[in-house]
């Protein structure tokens, strides 16, 4: 967490702010364009900052605001921003041993500001968990600072969105520059024949399972590469 | 703003509240137990193909998806703004460049084509 000494006096902290700052131009053009649309909807102004600042997670913002107009059942708006939010949970398994040797609210708090821009550079700069208390130390304070500036531009972003609302009409599209970054850090991760066939089968999957309500077909996707690509590793070693 | 408050009714507020809880939940999901375990080995192989499997899940769709359906036309801004960011990528190596010239790509064939 980016209000901390030990963390932000830590060189890698800056470290993890550099490598998130190429990001920051997608991330912020996908907070403003939820900024616009949930003043769009019809939301209150206070409600619309109340969201940006508390949520933090654009796909179950977008999911959720057409129930909430539609006074759908809590139960019912929650359960969808759950399922949205899924992939999340694939993540914290994935994070877990690198940060579960912290205190409870360190945890949580490391937890509810890595979204998927952070997730993907932290575990794509380390690979291992360091086995030193001084290496923990560093990779907390890489992802401090990572997910610190990817805050930061999204909640900057969707406040500037919700002002600006009426000034910038949503079918200008400029919400695909959201789409190009993280397409800019899908070519980045395609360094091995392996990852290249998990995204190969995770795109076609989530294509094919577009159906599924919720975005149910993002969870299906993941199973899906995740799977393959580990009976594709066995067939090989067996050979 | 001064209607800022207009429309504001505290049920809203406490499904927004209900809504970063679920953030919460599903982003700490296995941080909540300090309890000692380990993960199959085979399942900590599997996880390293989860990043790529999910951006690529996530992006995918957004590219080759309209209303639900595959789209079926060529004449789609998104598949040469893809193709054009995806070529910058693999020859600057750097996701702004990949933004910025995507998007150079984009915006003049979606707001002056239509596409």
């Amino acid at each position: 967490m980016f209000f901390l000494p030990s963390l932000y006096r830590h060189p890698e902290f800056a470290k993890g702010a550099r490598d998130l700052a190429p990001q920051a131009l997608g991330i912020a053009a996908w907070g403003l364009m939820t900024g616009v649309a949930m003043v769009k909807s019809g939301m209150s102004m206070f409600e619309c900052i109340v969201m940006s600042l508390l949520v933090f997670a654009g796909s179950s913002q977008l999911a959720a605001i057409p129930l909430i107009i539609a006074g759908a059942p809590a139960w019912v708006i929650l359960a969808t921003g759950l399922c949205v939010n899924l992939r999340f949970v694939v993540f914290s398994l994935h994070l877990r041993p690198y940060l579960i040797h912290l205190p409870l609210w360190r945890r949580l708090g490391h937890g509810y500001l890595t979204a998927d821009v952070s997730y993907v550079l932290f575990t794509k700069r380390f690979n291992q968990v360091a086995p030193t208390r001084q290496g923990k130390l560093a990779q907390e304070a890489y992802l401090a600072g990572n997910d610190g500036l990817n805050w930061l531009s999204w909640v900057t972003s969707s406040l500037v969105g919700i002002t600006l609302a009426n000034g910038i009409p949503p079918a200008w599209g400029l919400g695909f520059a959201g789409i190009l970054c993280l397409l800019g850090i899908l070519c980045s991760l395609a360094s091995s024949r392996m990852r290249i066939l998990s995204g190969v089968v995770a795109g076609a999957a989530a294509v094919a399972a577009y159906a599924l309500p919720l975005k149910l077909n993002i969870l299906v996707a993941i199973a899906a590469a995740v799977m393959l690509c580990l009976t594709v590793e066995r067939v090989r070693g067996e050979r | 703003m001064t209607d800022g408050w207009n429309g504001t009714d505290l049920w809203t507020l406490a499904v927004i509240v209900g809504l970063a809880a679920v953030t919460v939940v599903t982003r700490c999901f296995f941080f909540f137990s300090s309890a000692e375990w380990h993960l199959p080995l085979w399942a900590q192989r599997g996880l390293q193909y989860a990043p790529i499997a999910a951006l690529s899940a996530v992006v995918i769709p957004e590219i080759v998806m309209q209303q639900g359906e595959l789209i079926s036309s060529l004449q789609d801004a998104r598949l040469y703004a893809a193709a054009v960011g995806a070529a910058v990528y693999f020859w600057r190596r750097d996701v702004l460049q990949t933004i910025v010239l995507g998007m150079a790509v984009y915006l003049p064939l979606h707001l002056g084509w239509g596409w």
